[in-house]
């Protein structure tokens, strides 16, 4: 039989992809424990910088909290020990707003993408929800992260909310975080996706991210306002839209869609109202 | 042609026979991760490791194979190699592969890589073909740092992120103005990259007029 053979040809195909794919799955399998915990401290990292206890290189540093860290320029120690003393997680039941005792579900192993493919621990976001955030299900308890002031873990300054949906090739996961007010919007973040470098990945500049401080979230009545427009926001609705990213037109009308979705009734809505004062 | 010796194959592709210098190979990533000096190490790192070891593999099972599937086999070995680069940077260097990870990927379509596996070590032994695929790396890193080094120093007066050329900086309410340098936007864009790897070309070629085409055909 020799190598030119048809089922010489077969042979070698499938011993080199079974070869690959053990040495691939090795690599991922071994590497995994590091990458995850790269990816957690990343996230924390997000959600500090949502809240405005990192403060960008080149910042007037009074313009943001005393304790907050100078980005790139801290350690994992400081980084933990920041979030542990200024930030609260707390497990929120969607459906009422309500707070998850600790005692019936462990904050520690519940994991809220996990909990999206169990359809006992998720809901069916239906067609008729609009706007929808493009993905299929949500999970019933979401965490929430309670910014407290310092010195204060009792006084919470702003609520740190998970937001996630669908942009143009993938699904993006990000933080809003909003005012204790319940009503402003303080910054925003996005820690996951895979949207086009340059193009929808601009979501990822700080730039335009520090447009979204100050926004109102809600109008009057109650309903969800803010929103990303195509172009250049008209100056008279600046309190609360937000520039689209050009060349990124799709990924923005998936931002606005999704974070519409999280701040409505079926998502933080009923959390905001029961917890914000206002 | 004369048998290729270790230290031939090692060394001649950095300045004789250069892959981007002479055979203009590899150009688009030498484009894009170059506007730092880090990510051009990390990119030139990860591209001879791959080279020298897709090389090696390529070689030590070449006589097994079938020549009607040789190029996917090598584009196998080479987009697993790729994939066990990435995740190793997501694992110790994540800050840098959130920056670089898309053209880490696209390591698996460098001409270099599929250019030494195709033409040198589909014909020679796995050590020989590993020198080759470093040299052939080393190369491209040559290439990859100088290029690097001009534009992050030009481009943001900066050399591995630390500041080299103090940036001018208006003076505002509270600070004096500070610094000097007004950094040349055009560095930090790609047609930059054309332009000085075109000038080492020359530089190159007018020490080494051997390198010169002159066939006006072409």
């Amino acid at each position: 039989m020799g190598r030119d053979s048809f089922l010489g040809t077969i042979i070698v195909a499938l011993v080199l992809c079974v070869a690959c794919s053990v040495l691939v799955s090795g690599a991922a399998y071994v590497l995994h424990d590091r990458q995850e915990a790269n990816k957690l401290r990343y996230q924390k990292e997000n959600i500090l910088k949502a809240a405005g206890l990192i403060r960008p290189k080149n910042s007037e540093a009074s313009e943001y909290d005393s304790e907050a860290l100078l980005a790139g320029d801290f350690s994992n120690k400081e980084l933990n020990s920041l979030f542990e003393s200024r930030v609260k997680k707390v497990l929120v039941n969607l459906e009422d707003g309500s707070i998850v005792d600790p005692d019936e579900v462990n904050y520690d192993e519940y994991d809220p993408k996990e909990a999206v493919n169990n359809p006992e621990q998720s809901k069916e976001i239906g067609p008729e929800v609009n706007p929808t955030p493009g993905v299929d299900r949500r999970p019933k308890y979401q965490f929430v992260y309670e910014v407290t002031a310092k010195g204060d873990s009792e006084k919470v300054e702003k609520f740190v909310l998970p937001v996630y949906g669908k942009g143009l090739w993938s699904t993006l996961y990000g933080f809003l975080a909003i005012d204790a007010d319940g009503e402003t919007i303080r910054g925003i973040t996005f820690y996951e996706h895979g949207e086009t470098p340059g193009l929808g990945g601009e979501v990822e500049n700080p730039k335009w991210q520090d447009q979204w401080d100050g926004k109102l979230a809600y109008d009057d009545g109650g309903e969800v306002i803010v929103q990303v427009v195509k172009g250049t926001a008209n100056p008279d609705n600046k309190a609360y839209t937000v520039d689209g990213l050009s060349g990124a037109t799709i990924t923005t009308k998936g931002v606005s869609d999704f974070v519409e979705y999280w701040l409505g009734k079926d998502g933080f809505q009923p959390f905001l109202e029961k917890h914000a004062k206002s | 042609m004369a048998k290729p010796t270790p230290k031939d194959v090692l060394f001649n592709p950095i300045f004789n026979n250069n892959p981007i210098a002479l055979q203009v190979l590899g150009i688009c990533s030498a484009l894009a991760v170059t506007t730092k000096l880090e990510t051009s190490v990390t990119m030139a790192i990860a591209v001879t490791l791959v080279t020298g070891l897709a090389s090696a593999s390529v070689s030590a099972i070449r006589k097994f194979i079938p020549g009607s599937i040789r190029i996917i086999v090598q584009m196998t070995i080479i987009a697993s190699l790729v994939i066990i680069v990435d995740q190793v940077l997501k694992a110790f260097a994540f800050e840098i592969s959130k920056t670089m990870s898309v053209f880490v990927g696209l390591i698996i379509t460098n001409c270099i890589v599929m250019g030494r596996a195709e033409g040198f070590a589909m014909k020679e032994t796995p050590w020989l073909s590993f020198l080759d695929g470093i040299g052939n790396g080393l190369g491209y890193s040559v290439i990859l740092i100088v290029v690097g080094v001009i534009r992050e120093l030009f481009g943001s007066g900066k050399l591995w992120g630390i500041e080299v050329l103090p940036v001018y900086q208006a003076a505002t309410e509270t600070d004096p103005a500070s610094g000097w340098y007004t950094p040349n936007g055009l560095m930090l864009l790609s047609p930059s990259a054309f332009f000085l790897i075109g000038i080492f070309i020359w530089v190159l070629r007018a020490f080494k007029p051997g390198q010169t085409n002159n066939d006006p055909t072409l």
